[in-house]
C-alpha cells in the first residue's frame, strides 16, 4: 500500500507510464442534479476521479476529498478496492486537484463516506466486472463460472488470471451500468481495521501540508489586517518593514497590508515593523457586556418561528409544572494546529493553487474572481490539512489573499498566518443566547418547550440545527429566533448549530428529568420509545458506564442523547470537581450507531477526537470582544485541552446493515452536556454558561 | 548577517541568518526540513519540537545564535527508515489523525523514552505537553506503553 501526494507533473507522467492501463472514471453525483454514476472507459491523462489498474496490476484510487484527520484517504479507496476486490496491499492512494468531475468536493458535513458510498461501490463494482468479463472471454468459459478475488479472477479448471493480466482486454468492453454490489456478509476489507495509509508519512515529517509546499522562486509573505472585524486601511508607513533584512515588498491587497519577504520568519518581522493607521468601522462598538445585553433584550421580544408543531402556549398554560432557564454559549474559534496559510501562482494566464482546504473548488471559484481567468485555467492542488473543522471549509479568505498578492508581485507567493492572526482574525463560532420554557404533565413527562434563540445573522445550519427538530416526541413545539448581530465573523465550526444546540437542549432536557423527578435516563428512554436506534445507543452507553451503580466517590455521571444526521450517539461522562472548583472529566463512554462502519479504527478515533474537540470548548473554550477585537490571541490564553487532561474515552458502536451516516461530528454535540449533566450530578450547581472553566 | 554552523541529523549546515531568527525557521526555510512544524510561534504547543543534544526544546522560541555546538536532531533524522521505536509504536496504534502535530509528539515521546525507560502514567501527563487538536492523547499514551514495552 503506497500513497502520494502527486503535484500535476508527476501525475502526468504517472498516467503515460500507464499508458496501457484500464481507466474507469466515475461520477459523483452533483449536488444540483441527480445523473447516476456512469463509469466510462477514458483515456488516462483527464484528470477524472480515476481507479486505474495498470498491467502490472497495482491499482491506484483517487480521493476527491480531503484529508484533515478524518481518515478520507483510507475510508474512501477502501470502499472502491472492497467492489473491485483489489489487493489492498496493492492499491496506491492519490490525492485529486479541484476538478468538476468529482461533482461537489467540499469535505463538510460529515458527508465524505456517506455520500461516497454508493457511487464508489459501483465504480469498483463495475471494473470487477469487467475483468470477471475478460477473463471468462480469455478461458472460453461462462462468466456465471468465474470469480474475482484479491486482485484476480478464478476459475474451476482454468486457474487465476491477474488484474494486471486482464486490463487490455476488460478496456475493450462496455462498462456496466448498475454493476452488482456485494452483500455486507461477503465484505473482507470493509469493516476492518485497515491501517491508515497516511500514517507512515504522518510519523516521518514526510507528510506535506500547505506550509510544506516549495515552488522554486517562491517568496513568503505576512499580513497585517484590522484588529477590528471590517476596519479598512487608512494609510501605512511600509518603511519600518523595509528595514528589516529580507524583507522585499510592502503591498495592500483586500484585506490588509502584506509584507513580502524571502523567508517567513523575515514577514513575521516585517509585519510586526509595520505602521499600518486602521479605520476602524462600525464594529469597535463592540464589546462582550453589551453583547451580552443586546442579546439578553433581544430575547424579550419574541422571534420569527423557525419550527412549530401544536400549541406551544396552550400547552405551557395547561401544564401542571413549568421550568425555564436560559443558556449562553460564546464564540469560537476553530485553532486548526497547522496556521491558515495559500501558497499561488499567476502567471502567463494560469493560476496555480496549492491548498490546505476543504474546498478545492469553492478556492478554485475565488481565484477565478480574482484574476478574471476562466475556472479552467485555475488548478488547485488539495496538501493535507492540519486540522479543518470548518474554518477550511466554507470560508476561502486564505486562498483570496495569496491569490490577490500572487498577482501583484508576479513569483508564487506563500502566505502564512501567525497563530495570533489565526485567533484574531478568523471566524468564529457563533455566541448565542438561549431562553428555555418546558411544561410538564402530571405524569412528569414533557408536553411543551419553547426554545427562544438569539444569535447572529447566519445560515440556518450554523444557528438553528439541532434546536429546531428533536429526538424527543413533545406535543407542542416551538423554535423561536431572534437575529442580534454584533458583526463578528462566524463560519461552520466542528459539528455547527448542534455543537451549541446540542449543549442546551440536552442540558435542559436534563433540568426537566430532575424536575419530573426521573433518572435522566429512564427519562430520555420513554421520549425516544419509537426509535430503536436512539434507544440501542442509549441503552447500551448507559450499560457499558455502569448507569445506576454507584459512581466513585466525589464524582458524578450524566448523559447526553443526540442524533446527527443518521447516527445516533450516546455519551457518559463521568466528572468531579476539585476543592479549587477545577473541573475534572474522568470518563467518557460513547456509543454509536453510524451504520456500516467502513472502518472501525477510525470511526472510534474520530469520535474520540470529537470527545477532545468538544471538551476543550467546554472546560476553556471562549472568544470575548472587546472594541471590536479579539482579546485571546495563542494557546496561552485560548486554552486547549493536553494528554493530562484527556479522559479515558471507550467508544463502543452499534453493529448495523444501514448505509453509513457521518462520523466527524457525531460524537461533539453530547460531550457538553454530558458533562454538564455529570456537574450537576456531582455537586447540584446547573451549568448553562460556557466554558465551565474554574467553578466557583 | 551572522553565521552559524549548525549540526543537523549527523551533518554540519553553515547559514547565514539574523542572530535571533529561530531554529524552527532555520530548519523550514532554510534548509529545508519542513517535518518541524510551526503552530504558535510561543513555545506553548510543542509542534516545533526537536532535540538539541538530547533534550526536548521547542525551536520556535529557540534563536539561531543560541544553538551553538549542540547537535539538533528534527524528525528526519530520528531514525534512518522511520523505525525508531517511537515511530513503530505510532503506526501500531495508528495514532495520527490530522497528523500536523506529530512530529512534534513524536520527539517529545522519544525523549521521555529516553530517559525513562518505563514511564508510567503520570510521567507521560508530565512529560507530553504538546498540543493535539484532533484529540489523539488516547492513543498517544497508548503508543508510548507500547513502545516501552517493545523497545
Amino acid at each position: 500500500m503506497t500513497h502520494a501526494n502527486l503535484g500535476r507533473r508527476e501525475f502526468l507522467k504517472t498516467g503515460a507510464v500507464a499508458g496501457a492501463s484500464l481507466v474507469i472514471g466515475f461520477h459523483f453525483p452533483a449536488r444540483t442534479t441527480s445523473h447516476p454514476p456512469s463509469p466510462s472507459p477514458t483515456v488516462p491523462f483527464k484528470p477524472n476521479a480515476w481507479l486505474e489498474i495498470a498491467p502490472d496490476g497495482s491499482v491506484t484510487i483517487w480521493t476527491g476529498r480531503s484529508e484533515m484527520g478524518q481518515g478520507v484517504r483510507t475510508a474512501m479507496p477502501m470502499i472502491v478496492a472492497e467492489e473491485l476486490e483489489a489487493d489492498w496491499r496493492r492499491v496506491r492512494v492519490m490525492q485529486a486537484d479541484a476538478d468538476p468531475a468529482y461533482g461537489d468536493q467540499a469535505t463538510v458535513g460529515s458527508r465524505s463516506t456517506r455520500s461516497g458510498w454508493e457511487p464508489l461501490r459501483k465504480a469498483g463494482a463495475a471494473a470487477r466486472e469487467m475483468l470477471i468479463s475478460a477473463a471468462a472471454l480469455t478461458w472460453s468459459v461462462p462468466r456465471e463460472q468465474c470469480r474475482a478475488r484479491s486482485g484476480a479472477v478464478e476459475h474451476t479448471g482454468s486457474g487465476t488470471l491477474g488484474y494486471g493480466a486482464l486490463v487490455a482486454r476488460a478496456a475493450t468492453l462496455p462498462v456496466p451500468e448498475n454493476p452488482p454490489l456485494k452483500s455486507p456478509a461477503d465484505f473482507r476489507i470493509l469493516g476492518t481495521r485497515v491501517p491508515r495509509v497516511d500514517t507512515p508519512d504522518k510519523v516521518t515529517g514526510r507528510a506535506g501540508y500547505g506550509l510544506d509546499v516549495r515552488v522554486p522562486g517562491m517568496v513568503r509573505a505576512a499580513v497585517a489586517r484590522s484588529p477590528v472585524f471590517g476596519g479598512k486601511v487608512k494609510t501605512f508607513d511600509p518603511a519600518p518593514a523595509l528595514a528589516v533584512p529580507g524583507v522585499r515588498k510592502v503591498v495592500q491587497i483586500g484585506s490588509g497590508v502584506a509584507v513580502v519577504a524571502e523567508n517567513t520568519w523575515a514577514a513575521f518581522q516585517g509585519k510586526q515593523a509595520l505602521r499600518v493607521e486602521w479605520d476602524e468601522g462600525a464594529t469597535a462598538q463592540w464589546s462582550n457586556d453589551g453583547i451580552a445585553t443586546a442579546f439578553k433584550t433581544a430575547a424579550e421580544k419574541s422571534g420569527q418561528s423557525v419550527r412549530a408543531v401544536g400549541d406551544v402556549d396552550a400547552g405551557l398554560q395547561g401544564a401542571v409544572s413549568t421550568v425555564e432557564a436560559v443558556y449562553q454559549a460564546p464564540y469560537l474559534a476553530h485553532a486548526c494546529m497547522e496556521p491558515m496559510n495559500c501558497t499561488a501562482h499567476v502567471s502567463g494566464g494560469r493560476c496555480e493553487i496549492w491548498a490546505p482546504t476543504q474546498s478545492p473548488q469553492g478556492v478554485q471559484r475565488e481565484a477565478a474572481r480574482v484574476t478574471g481567468l476562466p475556472v479552467s485555467s485555475i488548478t488547485v492542488h488539495v496538501t493535507y490539512l492540519g486540522g479543518g473543522f470548518g474554518r477550511r471549509g466554507g470560508p476561502v479568505d486564505y486562498a483570496r489573499e495569496a491569490v490577490e498578492l500572487a498577482q501583484k508581485v508576479e513569483t508564487p507567493v506563500q502566505v502564512v498566518w501567525t497563530r495570533e492572526d489565526d485567533i484574531q482574525n478568523g471566524l468564529f463560532r457563533p455566541a448565542t443566547y438561549n431562553v428555555l420554557r418546558a411544561g410538564l404533565d402530571a405524569g412528569g413527562r414533557p408536553v411543551a418547550w419553547n426554545h427562544r434563540l438569539v444569535g447572529p445573522d447566519g445560515a440556518s445550519f450554523m444557528i438553528t440545527r439541532g434546536a429546531d427538530e428533536l429526538i424527543y416526541d413533545i406535543p407542542h413545539f416551538r423554535l423561536e429566533r431572534v437575529v442580534q448581530d454584533p458583526g463578528m465573523p462566524i463560519a461552520p465550526w466542528r459539528g455547527v448549530g448542534p455543537s451549541q444546540n446540542g449543549w442546551v437542549v440536552e442540558s435542559f432536557a436534563d433540568e426537566l428529568a430532575h424536575a419530573a423527578g426521573k433518572d435522566p435516563v429512564a427519562f430520555r428512554r420513554e421520549l425516544v420509545a419509537g426509535k430503536p436506534r436512539l434507544v440501542a445507543v442509549l441503552d447500551l452507553a448507559a450499560e457499558k458506564a455502569g448507569w445506576g451503580s454507584p459512581v466513585p466517590a466525589g464524582r458524578g455521571r450524566g448523559i447526553a442523547l443526540w442524533q446527527f444526521g443518521e447516527t445516533s450517539v450516546c455519551e457518559v461522562a463521568e466528572v468531579s470537581v476539585g476543592a479549587d472548583g477545577g473541573v475534572r472529566v474522568h470518563r467518557v463512554v460513547c456509543a454509536a450507531d453510524c451504520g456500516i462502519v467502513v472502518n472501525p479504527d477510525i470511526v472510534e478515533a474520530q469520535l474520540q477526537s470529537a470527545i477532545a474537540y468538544g471538551l476543550t470548548a467546554t472546560l476553556y473554550g471562549e472568544i470575548t470582544i472587546d472594541r471590536g477585537r479579539v482579546v485571546q490571541s495563542n494557546f496561552h490564553d485560548y486554552r486547549m485541552l493536553k494528554l493530562a487532561e484527556m479522559p479515558a474515552t471507550q467508544v463502543y458502536l452499534v453493529k448495523s446493515e444501514v448505509a453509513p451516516g457521518g462520523v466527524g461530528e457525531a460524537g461533539l454535540p453530547p460531550v457538553a452536556p454530558a458533562v454538564c449533566n455529570a456537574i450537576f450530578a456531582a455537586t447540584g450547581k446547573r451549568i448553562r454558561k460556557l466554558p465551565i472553566g474554574r467553578m466557583a | 548577517m551572522p553565521s552559524y554552523t549548525l549540526a543537523v541529523n549527523g551533518t554540519s549546515h553553515t547559514v547565514n541568518v539574523p542572530a535571533e531568527m529561530p531554529l524552527l525557521w532555520v530548519l523550514r526555510d532554510t534548509l529545508g526540513l519542513t517535518g518541524t512544524k510551526f503552530g504558535c510561534g510561543i513555545a506553548q504547543c510543542g509542534a516545533c519540537t526537536v532535540l538539541l543534544d538530547g533534550e526536548a526544546t521547542r525551536s520556535c522560541v529557540t534563536p539561531a545564535s543560541a544553538v551553538g555546538a549542540r547537535k539538533i536532531t528534527t524528525i528526519e533524522g530520528l531514525s534512518k527508515n522511520g523505525d525508531h521505536p517511537v515511530q513503530r509504536a505510532w503506526i501500531a496504534e495508528d495514532v495520527p489523525q490530522c497528523g500536523y502535530c506529530q512530529p512534534g509528539q513524536v520527539m517529545a515521546a522519544a525523549v521521555l523514552l529516553a530517559k525513562n525507560r518505563r514511564p508510567s502514567d503520570a510521567q507521560i501527563d508530565q512529560a507530553m505537553t504538546n498540543i493535539c487538536r484532533c484529540g489523539t492523547y488516547q492513543r498517544i499514551r497508548q503508543a508510548i506503553h507500547r513502545a516501552a514495552r517493545e523497545a
